[in-house]
């Protein structure tokens, strides 16, 4: 397999009247042509940023001020605003949380795909009119003939991200970067959601980034995951290695905090404190205010550990690990 | 509209679920009209606006004569008092004026420049007005800055002054008029529509229309614009109003249209030197024509203000 997308050392920063905001600062990863990478953080960790940064749609005050992208081994950092526009919804196409709130609500369904079919390809409005029916018969909207009539009011929020998806797959991307698609449905919608996207991107063989605050549903969908914590990657690997032998205790503490993990009658688990503001990052491990296997050791920058098989952990005593010092 | 709900059989979709069944005819429009109807004096200046606009367009042919063609008028007729029937036949509802014109054909007339001054003048002040304000909150920074601080500029002098001083430069007629009332307009509607667009443009369906690799254009206009409308239609509406009563006040002050394509304001000012000589109708008739026309439009327009605005959604 090829690689798709490799990120090096991403930084995006925002320059705010408050101080430098580092959202992102530096992260790498590397995704292959069909696979999925699950993106984990809790709220402001840089996951939406870092997606954000890939499809070059940050704005002013934030910057991408370091780093590379590579997309089929094109740098997309500093590429020409003409062709991101080309790349995005063509070969990078998004979905975001909620559905609600991304369709256009004055606009027609039809109009919406059409455009976004037209804004890439020299086809005819009614030829463009059926390729749009046809992919939301493929992501489950029931008699699409008529459906792509209505407004996104219409629509219950699940059959909205249906829409939102389908919108995402009208050029067959490569790859799909998924804002926590799943999070603003009902649990039954999410389960139908997320093997629905398990299902077309495994039958187009599309890439993609599905970015969450939910190990539980990364865990299902993802082939590997990310663990994003205060702007940077603490813990990389294999799902099932990351989910099943967390070498972060971080990892670990969003792991105990599902409440599913948890003993019935016993109290879950939860991270004490919040997420570090990323203005006034603590010299050292930015989790150790909060850890509780922290140790003096914590007070320096952590390194970078293999912790196994691509498997690495960003921690000065990664969990249930003999590791020479 | 049919009122009956069209019921189909559950659709089931490949997934197993059951489908919201197929919807009926879409209309967005359908509760704001319903909601703008509850007020009955909304509806009856609603009426009367349009009863003015259809006697505008047909005026020429409603018009017992045409009061500009020198040859139908008499003045042998001259200011005849309303309900006068002239020795030679014609019935003079309103009465006649200085030069023995039909007051009632002259206001059809009038009517007409009026309303057709107001509403061009609007529209192109919306033209201007909402992409300016669109692409001010759209781009932000430097541009933003530089077109507000020039509707600033346009809203801090008087609307009456400026036209004045725009006409005394560019002369009488009637795309004179439009142009000065709409340097004098455009500002409104881009301080508005900025303000809607940029709470707007922070919402998430622009972000998720970027990521689609649509155009600028495509976005400002095909996305952006349609949510701002609300407000423009209120504001539009209430400067159609003002426009008209802007143009008044330059005719009657001599500024505004030639007296070859004579307004409501020329008629006033026409016949304000013998009202106090109790030739009353020369102006009157025209005031409370005027009246009547930007009294309704404003009921109108502050009808949909509290129909559109969503702060006083029930």
């Amino acid at each position: 397999m090829s690689t798709l997308l490799e990120v090096r050392g991403l930084k995006t920063h925002f320059d705010t009247r408050a101080g430098m905001v580092k959202a992102v600062d530096g992260i790498d990863f590397t995704l292959n042509e069909g696979e999925v990478l699950g993106l984990v953080g809790e709220s402001g960790s840089g996951k939406t940023v870092a997606s954000f940064s890939i499809l070059g749609l940050i704005d002013p005050p934030g910057r991408v001020v370091e780093g590379s992208i590579k997309f089929k081994g094109e740098e997309l950092v500093g590429a020409p605003v003409g062709r991101m526009r080309q790349l995005r919804g063509r070969d990078i196409a998004m979905v975001f949380q909620d559905p609600m709130m991304t369709l256009t609500p004055v606009l027609r369904i039809e109009t919406q795909m059409v455009e976004t079919i037209l804004a890439h390809e020299k086809v005819s409005k009614k030829a463009a009119r059926d390729r749009a029916i046809n992919v939301l018969a493929r992501v489950g909207i029931p008699s699409p003939q008529e459906r792509i009539r209505a407004y996104p009011h219409q629509f219950s929020g699940g059959m909205r991200q249906r829409v939102a998806i389908a919108i995402s797959l009208l050029h067959n991307p490569a790859l799909i970067l998924a804002d926590e698609p799943t999070t603003a449905l009902d649990v039954t919608i999410q389960g139908q959601i997320i093997a629905e996207m398990q299902k077309l991107v495994a039958e187009t063989g599309t890439a993609m980034v599905w970015v969450s605050h939910d190990l539980a549903v990364v865990e299902t969908i993802a082939d590997t995951v990310a663990v994003m914590y205060a702007g940077r990657i603490v813990e990389h690997g294999p799902s099932a290695e990351v989910i099943g032998h967390p070498a972060h205790p971080y990892t670990e503490g969003l792991l105990n905090s599902i409440p599913s993990r948890t003993t019935p009658g016993q109290r879950l688990n939860q991270i004490p404190g919040m997420a570090p503001s990323v203005l006034h990052l603590p010299p050292g491990c930015p989790f150790a205010p909060r850890c509780r296997y922290a140790r003096p050791a914590c007070a320096t920058p952590p390194p970078v550990r293999d912790v196994g098989t691509a498997h690495m952990a960003r921690c000065v005593a990664p969990l249930n690990r003999e590791v020479a010092q | 509209m049919s009122d009956t709900p069209t019921v189909a059989p559950p659709v089931t979709t490949p997934s197993g679920m059951i489908a919201a069944t197929p919807l009926a005819t879409p209309s967005r429009w359908r509760p704001v009209w319903d909601e703008f109807a509850e007020s009955r004096t909304a509806l009856i200046a609603l009426w009367v606006c349009v009863l003015l606009l259809l006697a505008a367009i047909i005026g020429p042919w409603l018009a017992p004569q045409n009061p500009y063609d020198l040859t139908e008028i008499s003045f042998f007729d001259s200011r005849l008092p309303p309900f006068s029937v002239s020795p030679d036949g014609p019935f003079y509802l309103l009465g006649t004026d200085n030069q023995g014109r039909d007051m009632f054909s002259a206001m059809l007339y009038g009517l007409r420049t009026s309303l057709f001054v107001g509403v061009a003048s609007g529209g192109l002040a919306i033209a201007v007005g909402v992409s300016l304000g669109l692409i001010a909150a759209y781009a932000g920074g430097f541009v933003d800055a530089l077109i507000m601080r020039i509707v600033d500029f346009m809203l801090g002098f008087p609307t009456i002054l400026v036209a004045l001083m725009m006409l005394a430069i560019l002369g009488q007629g009637v795309e004179k008029v439009i142009l000065a009332l709409v340097v004098v307009q455009w500002a409104y509607f881009a301080r508005a529509v900025r303000a809607t667009a940029l709470s707007e443009r922070s919402k998430e369906y622009i972000e998720a229309a970027r990521s689609l690799g649509l155009s600028h254009t495509r976005i400002v206009f095909g996305h952006l614009a349609p949510n701002c409308m609300p407000p423009v239609i209120v504001i539009g509406t209430m400067q159609v109003a003002s426009a008209i009563s802007a143009e008044a006040t330059l005719s009657f002050l001599g500024l505004g249209l030639p007296i070859t394509e004579p307004s409501l304001g020329l008629l006033i000012s026409n016949g304000f030197n013998v009202m106090l000589a109790g030739l009353y109708w020369i102006s009157v008739f025209p005031g409370l024509l005027l009246l009547t026309l930007i009294f309704a439009i404003n009921i109108v327009g502050d009808r949909l203000r509290e129909v559109l605005n969503p702060r006083n959604a029930r």
